[in-house]
């Protein structure tokens, strides 16, 4: 097809004749429409819908910080440390940039996991919205990715430590966990040449990833449309154009919305970073302050917040908690034969791959199961939009007593991550241990559980009180 | 034979008690004097004289004592003993080998210390504040020197000329758990010879040492906070024009 222009007269204003010359040859004007102008989302959306588009906000942050930082910054084991604080010290305005790049990584994971606690409650990840679940997990897992690597650039002894204790995680793994870690880390203990590989992870690989992934989730959003805190699909209920009646464009009243929302979350944000960049060893912690000394363990290292959770599920898996995860994946492949109605073949092959896991973990160190269960804590919510069966998306519309179960989730979730900052100690063990069969079982009885109960109707047209 | 038994006791007894003094020693207050200019140029001075002998601040620059209100030739003429260019970092000719056979361990870089300094129990200036007021002399260590807040350190008292010596006080108490026993308690310190200044003189001393070797650590802390309130003022304007603007386009949407 010969290529066509679209002739505006000769007295058409320059601007509109520049923006047809670039639609004919890209497609500008239909993709601002498709994703903002004429973008409809649900008119009823509540605080708790602006976390995405300031994951974005943070997202750019990190991105537009981190450029400066490695202007200055040097990959290399003798001049690591001594060069963020040159960025401190000697590069103008080097203090604010490391601030916000040391506080975004936080802002990062605050923002992003009231993100999906908004897409637990809401049933974001139900169906059609599969793959934008799938991506965004996606994304948290190269936000977990880009945080690890990161946090061994200052080298500072938390840095150091840190490193050592996770990738020596990977050395649980059976026959090839020693060469495993060797190969991660490219030398024997973490050194300048893991220091080296880090960085190029952290500054190019990861966030390549991430921004792709970032965009695949976008697109996979504006294809199916934004759920809402009433879980309705508004684009079943259209007017004669065929836009959703429950739908506003996103551009104007979305991004004025999320204007005024970040200017609240830059309040807050240069709070901490103006005020508390430490955030009381939370966010800088004190002993990151000494350089890294690979003779000279430190007494206590615990990861940075963000990873609590699930580094304490990994400190619950002792090996007097080996016999109790047996009899809980016992248990589990006993429901699955007495209470699914699955074909007797998959029955089989639970039951086998069941056994298999139980001989397993009395035959491999308890250290690699926790290693085990700490990845599929994370993996797990890959699955969710498969383990929930309620007839309904949203927490409106469940049973009242659903809301306890993600209470209690919620509540084991937190203790989870207050206890991976402590010091490890017989009591604290033991209740991160009941923790964490909370936290696998919200998902693993999930298909049981979100199923029980009286649900509430569902109303055709979505909740909303005008402002 | 009961000594003996005693002594073994106390022997086991001892790493628990060293741990228990290293974490349990209260911290006193830092005063913060990192505003007051003359106090920070006084900590300066201190600061090279009794620290940089040994320790390090190799991540500072010398010209970087300008922000206390100093000229480059006066950081020259009177801050500058290792080096002659102001744009040089403040660094020590000790070398490692010799700091490490003179006192077991080689002497931590400061530049940070204040910083690295903080846990649970105070901030990093509580720390440096705490421990440089609590040597005493102690003939069973090797400077002759040991500390309450850092218990079997390897640095001797570099401010005893200052603070003169001092000797700690115990008390044999009984020990609430058991009757039969009797706990080793530390009372206070005694003076055994003065110090060229009083001690309050020298707790003054010492803070306005914290206190730069505080700013040492963040030169920027006070211009950050500054800004931070032009940052937080702006913000809060800001925040009332996206809310009537958000307002005034959601007003039409029922």
């Amino acid at each position: 097809m010969a290529f066509q222009e679209k002739k505006l007269p000769a007295d058409a204003p320059i601007a509109d004749k520049a923006l047809g010359w670039v639609d004919a040859r890209f497609p500008l004007s239909s993709t601002w429409k498709a994703h903002l102008s004429e973008y409809y989302a649900p008119k009823n959306f509540n605080f708790l819908y602006v976390f995405g588009s300031l994951a974005l906000l943070v997202l750019v942050i990190q991105i537009v910080t981190g450029i400066f930082l490695v202007m200055h910054y040097k990959p290399d084991a003798n001049l690591a440390f001594a060069s963020v604080e040159y960025i401190m010290r000697d590069v103008p305005w080097g203090w604010l940039v490391r601030y916000m790049h040391s506080t975004g990584a936080s802002a990062f994971f605050v923002v992003v996991y009231i993100h999906m606690l908004r897409g637990l409650l809401y049933g974001s990840y139900r169906k059609p919205r599969e793959l934008v679940w799938l991506f965004g997990v996606g994304i948290f897992l190269c936000l977990m990715a880009e945080a690890f690597f990161g946090y061994l650039l200052p080298w500072g002894q938390m840095s150091y430590w840190g490193a050592q204790v996770i990738v020596n995680l990977f050395g649980a793994i059976p026959f090839i966990g020693p060469d495993l870690s060797l190969w991660i880390r490219g030398d024997y203990v973490v050194s300048d040449a893991t220091l080296n590989r880090f960085f190029a992870f952290h500054v190019i690989a990861i966030p390549l990833v991430l921004i792709g992934l970032v965009v695949a989730h976008i697109v996979a959003l504006h294809e199916v449309g934004s759920s809402n805190p009433d879980g309705i699909e508004i684009k079943e209920t259209v007017d004669e154009h065929g836009v959703p009646l429950d739908g506003i464009p996103f551009h104007p009243y979305y991004s004025v919305h999320d204007l005024f929302v970040v200017t609240i979350f830059l309040a807050v944000f240069s709070a901490v970073v103006f005020f508390a960049p430490e955030m009381g060893g939370y966010f800088l912690e004190y002993n990151n302050f000494v350089p890294a000394d690979p003779l000279k363990t430190p007494p206590h290292i615990a990861p940075v917040w963000y990873f609590t959770p699930f580094y304490s599920i990994l400190r619950a898996t002792t090996s007097e908690f080996m016999i109790w995860l047996a009899v809980g994946v016992a248990a589990y492949v006993a429901l699955i034969i007495i209470k699914t109605r699955l074909a007797t073949k998959f029955k089989i092959a639970a039951a086998v791959i069941g056994l298999i896991v139980i001989v397993a973990m009395f035959v491999f160190d308890p250290k690699f199961w926790g290693v085990v269960f700490m990845g599929v804590s994370v993996m797990i919510m890959f699955g969710l939009p498969w383990l929930d069966y309620s007839p309904v998306k949203s927490i409106r519309y469940r049973p009242g007593w659903h809301k306890y179960i993600y209470i209690v989730f919620g509540i084991a979730f937190l203790i989870l991550g207050y206890l991976g900052v402590q010091a490890p100690t017989t009591i604290g063990t033991l209740v991160s241990q009941v923790c964490t069969f909370i936290y696998f079982g919200f998902f693993l009885l999930m298909p049981w559980w979100s199923v029980m109960g009286t649900f509430k109707q569902v109303p055709d047209r979505v909740v909303f009180h005008p402002h | 034979m009961r000594l003996l038994k005693k002594l073994i006791a106390t022997l086991v007894l001892l790493p628990g008690l060293a741990v228990a003094a290293e974490t349990d020693f209260p911290l006193d207050r830092a005063p913060d004097h990192t505003r007051d200019l003359a106090a920070l140029q006084n900590g300066a001075k201190l600061f090279v004289n009794y620290c940089l002998n040994c320790h390090a601040a190799s991540l500072m620059r010398y010209n970087k004592l300008q922000e206390l209100g100093l000229t480059p030739e006066q950081v020259k003429d009177n801050l500058m003993f290792a080096s002659d260019k102001v744009g040089d970092m403040m660094t020590v000719a000790i070398s490692s080998k010799d700091a490490k056979a003179w006192f077991g361990a080689n002497p931590p870089d400061l530049s940070v210390i204040a910083r690295a300094k903080a846990s649970s129990a105070g901030s990093g200036p509580d720390w440096l504040y705490t421990y440089l007021r609590t040597y005493y002399k102690d003939d069973t260590r090797a400077t002759g020197w040991n500390n309450m807040a850092y218990p079997n350190v390897g640095m001797p008292h570099a401010l005893w000329e200052l603070q003169g010596i001092r000797a700690a006080k115990y008390s044999d108490e009984k020990d609430p758990h058991d009757p039969n026993k009797t706990v080793h308690k530390f009372v206070g310190f005694e003076q055994v010879t003065p110090g060229t200044m009083s001690a309050l003189e020298y707790d003054k001393a010492v803070a306005d040492l914290v206190s730069f070797m505080t700013w040492m650590a963040e030169p920027a802390q006070h211009t950050r906070k500054r800004l931070g309130v032009w940052v937080l003022l702006f913000l809060g304007v800001f925040i009332v024009i996206t809310w009537r603007l958000n307002a005034s386009y959601w007003k039409h949407i029922k």
